[in-house]
């Protein structure tokens, strides 16, 4: 077998379009996963970040581009082809996706048993190296209902890594985790990555634990990639959306309101004239005036 | 005519719609007869499910059955004695049952009891994203879920509904010859020389073989395209009783219309 090329991005995604039927969620997009590198995507909720996971892994089809992974392209249509690109990926669910008939140990003994042929007494002492990993050894018993969300993830975390895959993705890995559990997985997840040798992709809107251990990151939005850079670049960088980004401040480009009519539309108001005495009326017209970002 | 258009517009997708659903269901069925007989490969998968779906059914197959067979002795003696043919209960609950009751009621109780769990689990295996982690994992869940509780459920319908249909006979015998006071001889007589193995009982067999098939198909199939929601799962779990129960019945109908016509 041919050594990977190191020049060579582990996966790179090439002028990527993506929509869900009419709505469009990714627009020619192009990024670049270098081997051995914590690569974050950030963007705020439905800026298509999970999406660029699905992609890699080969659960959506891309309309137009190409997504590479080890320089092949990642081809729904070739199931043998795509389940022996998976083999070599592991991903972490937002929620763990544990399966929830089975204990700890044997959710992460789950892809060895079904991928290799190794006997009982060493998948028993590879899963037990696996939770030590993620300091939950003494969960193994334990069935998913009976631990916590932080630890579910640790578990899930040790599943995805079970058969040392090159790639390893994570789908919002510090959402709704204590801060002590926070800063647990970002330790993991950088130690795991050097020590497997492995790519790791952060899909994340955790600014300031993904900065920590993120090696690049991308910032969607729109679609689009709208900044990219290394964290200390990112961080002083001046684009507004960046910025807004960052600061989590709700002035910047990216509007807290949706589009919608205007209010005093919405409430059945408009052309209404306000007579004395019609206080709710009176009350309601300044309100919908003031309400920035409700006009469509 | 712009009304006419978008009701022309409107008929051509629901068409579509549902020549799409035939499809996917197809190929989902055809995917679970070829790629599921793998699931024989790990026979403790399938003995799993066939303990879980079999034999957490066998309490309501089993007294359902025993309480058809009671009307059935009940029913068989008031009608039979108006033409003094009353002797012949026992070949009439024998006949109701291998024929038609048996297959057909464990099917119906079968969907209710089996199949909606069978929904349940698959559609909530997809709302928790268990599904997609094992695709992530390149293990292909149609082989590894769906086909060892298909096969499970093909083996345990059969099984379920001679069940039924002996407890059924059961529940005959204790109210036409205990209770009513028939003559033991010729119920068991009259049902020995009047059942045959083949025309009675294995087409009883097979019409469970086949409603077999379709109920865990359909349950698993609702599960498996459930939308991931709760509101999903409980619709799914809902149209598996009623697809389910209306393709038996109608499926009952052809194969006895063919079997003994």
């Amino acid at each position: 077998m041919k050594p990977p090329d190191s020049a060579l991005p582990l996966v790179e995604l090439r002028q990527v379009s993506f929509a869900y039927s009419e709505r469009p969620i990714l627009n020619d997009v192009s990024m670049r996963f270098n081997r051995g590198q914590v690569v974050a995507i950030m963007g705020g909720s439905g800026s298509g970040k999970t999406t660029a996971l699905r992609l890699i892994g080969g659960m959506v089809r891309p309309k137009h581009g190409e997504v590479l992974f080890d320089g092949a392209t990642v081809d729904i249509a070739n199931r043998d082809a795509l389940y022996a690109a998976r083999r070599r990926m592991g991903m972490l669910f937002q929620f763990g996706a544990l399966f929830t008939d089975l204990s700890c140990f044997d959710n992460v003994a789950f892809p060895l048993r079904e991928h290799t042929d190794l006997p009982e007494e060493l998948i028993h002492d590879l899963v037990l190296m696996k939770l030590n990993a993620v300091g939950l050894r003494g969960a193994a018993k334990l069935k998913p209902a009976e631990i916590s969300g932080g630890m579910a993830r640790r578990i899930a975390l040790a599943r995805a890594i079970a058969l040392d895959p090159q790639l390893i993705m994570y789908d919002e890995p510090f959402a709704g985790l204590d801060p002590i559990s926070m800063g647990i997985t970002a330790n993991l997840i950088r130690s795991l990555n050097t020590a497997l040798g492995a790519t790791s992709i952060i899909v994340s809107h955790d600014v300031h634990e993904t900065f920590l251990i993120a090696d690049y990151v991308y910032f969607v939005a729109d679609g689009r990639i709208a900044a990219e850079g290394k964290p200390a670049e990112l961080q002083a960088s001046t684009d507004p959306f960046v910025r807004q980004f960052i600061s989590a401040s709700p002035e910047g480009p990216v509007a807290f309101h949706m589009a919608a009519s205007p209010l005093a539309d919405a409430f059945g108001l408009t052309g209404v004239v306000p007579t004395a005495g019609a206080t709710g009326v009176a009350a309601a017209a300044p309100v919908a005036a003031a309400t920035p970002g409700s006009e469509a | 005519m712009t009304a006419l258009l978008d009701r022309l517009d409107l008929l051509g997708a629901r068409v579509i719609g549902l020549l799409a659903m035939l499809g996917e269901g197809a190929m989902l069925f055809f995917r679970l007869l070829t790629r599921g007989l793998g699931a024989f490969a790990r026979p403790r998968l399938v003995i799993d499910q066939i303990h879980f779906i079999g034999n957490y059914s066998l309490v309501i197959i089993a007294v359902s059955g025993l309480f058809i067979g009671f009307v059935l002795g009940f029913q068989g003696d008031y009608i039979l004695s108006r033409y003094g043919t009353e002797q012949s209960v026992g070949l009439l609950v024998a006949l109701a049952l291998l024929r038609e009751l048996g297959p057909v009621v464990s099917a119906l109780l079968f969907a209710g009891r089996a199949g909606t769990s069978l929904t349940a689990e698959i559609g909530l295996m997809k709302a928790g994203e268990q599904l997609a982690a094992m695709e992530m994992m390149a293990v292909d869940p149609v082989q590894r879920v769906l086909a060892p509780r298909f096969w499970a459920g093909v083996i345990a319908m059969p099984v379920l509904a001679s069940v039924f249909s002996a407890v059924g006979i059961l529940g005959g015998w204790l109210i036409s010859v205990k209770l009513i006071g028939i003559d033991a001889g010729a119920f068991w007589g009259q049902m020995e020389s009047g059942v045959d193995i083949f025309t009675d009982i294995g087409n009883g067999l097979l019409k469970s073989v086949v409603f077999g098939f379709i109920v865990t198909f359909i349950a698993l199939r609702e599960g498996f395209i459930a939308a991931p929601t709760p509101e999903g799962v409980s619709r799914a779990t809902t149209r598996t009783v009623v697809i389910a129960s209306l393709l038996v019945l109608g499926v009952d109908f052809v194969m006895t219309a063919l079997m003994f016509r």
